[in-house]
């Protein structure tokens, strides 16, 4: 196969890690809803781990990002 | 015309003459380094104007100031506790700093400092090093305990080395987060961007069709607008959890 039809292809493939992080940001919020219903009191304390929560979730799925960039830009 | 969504993100320099030579290495004035002064030199400048007239009753650029001054401060509280807040001139200067790049670099036409992974690498680097730092003056070679969770000695053999390297990586994955995230927004924008330009181009019925991506853009420019915001509060975020590490090993504060 020729080199820059792997890397296309590859690059896709790295995409595949945005569904990770989709069910893990759906988690995330969908968790926190379901608690803040229960209690709503004790949503508003709780908004620094919600964030916190969708940050490191999303990082995840951007690796997959870097890793389509570097397989087309770098190599 | 040029439609590479990637284009943006290119350094130029501005001054043609290399400012300076560092081990054969010509130094160039670029756009990236006269949008790091902007802002730089803009937040600064916002903050000091906006609280000299110090009111008892705010005007609106002085509770600006106010409300990022408690924000910044509350944050710091939260996470690391009364000692911690000792660090907040470092955990602002940051917060401030990666707040108005990323603000700045909505502006259409300007330059996105903090999308570039050199920029973001060395303010992470120099948190995490600042968090080394601090740990080793508290607490002397005692610092080392961090990553020695308490778990029976067979699951150590396990856990030290996943302590040890979940350390190592936190530059690169505090860098990247925000680099990635910054790149992702702006890129997808330049690429909606460019979906406008070609059905505006394709003329008769296509054209009107172009008012559905400009819509979208409008839409997600709202979104990197909160993504800016969240992206600089969750670094200011994670600096503070680093920070309440080293300070406290692993009691809560």
């Amino acid at each position: 196969m020729e080199l820059a039809a792997a890397k296309m292809i590859g690059a896709g493939l790295a995409c595949i890690a945005l569904v990770g992080a989709g069910i893990g940001i759906g988690n995330v919020f969908g968790s926190y809803l379901s608690g803040a219903l229960r209690n709503p009191g004790a949503a508003a304390t709780q908004t620094t781990n919600l964030l916190l929560g969708f940050a490191l979730c999303e990082a995840t799925g951007l690796f997959g990002l870097v890793i389509a960039l570097l397989i087309l830009f770098a190599f | 015309m040029n439609l590479n969504p990637m284009e943006q993100f290119a350094i130029k320099p501005l001054v043609a003459q290399p400012l300076f030579q560092i081990g054969g290495h010509n130094i160039y004035f670029t756009n990236q380094a006269l949008l790091m002064m902007i802002v730089a030199a803009a937040s600064a400048l916002f903050l000091s104007l906006a609280v000299k007239p110090g009111r008892l009753v705010p005007s609106r650029a002085q509770s600006m100031a106010e409300i990022s001054y408690e924000f910044v401060a509350n944050m710091i509280h939260s996470a690391t506790g009364e000692d911690g807040l000792k660090f907040f001139p470092f955990v602002f200067t940051l917060f401030m700093f990666v707040l108005c790049s990323n603000f700045f670099g909505m502006v259409p036409g300007s330059f996105t400092v903090t999308s570039q992974i050199a920029v973001t690498f060395a303010l992470a680097l120099f948190v995490v090093a600042m968090v080394v730092v601090v740990g080793f003056m508290k607490h002397g070679l005692g610092f080392l305990k961090l990553f020695v969770p308490h778990a029976p000695w067979y699951l150590l053999i396990l856990l030290i080395p996943i302590e040890v390297i979940s350390f190592l990586t936190r530059p690169i994955s505090l860098s990247v987060r925000l680099f990635a995230n910054m790149l992702a927004g702006h890129t997808m924008l330049a690429v909606f961007g460019g979906f406008v330009v070609a059905l505006g181009a394709a003329g008769g019925a296509l054209s009107v069709l172009s008012v559905a991506p400009m819509a979208l853009i409008v839409g997600i420019l709202l979104l990197e607008l909160l993504v800016a915001f969240l992206q600089a509060y969750v670094f200011a975020i994670l600096t503070c959890i680093y920070l309440n590490e080293a300070l406290h090993l692993h009691d809560q504060h």
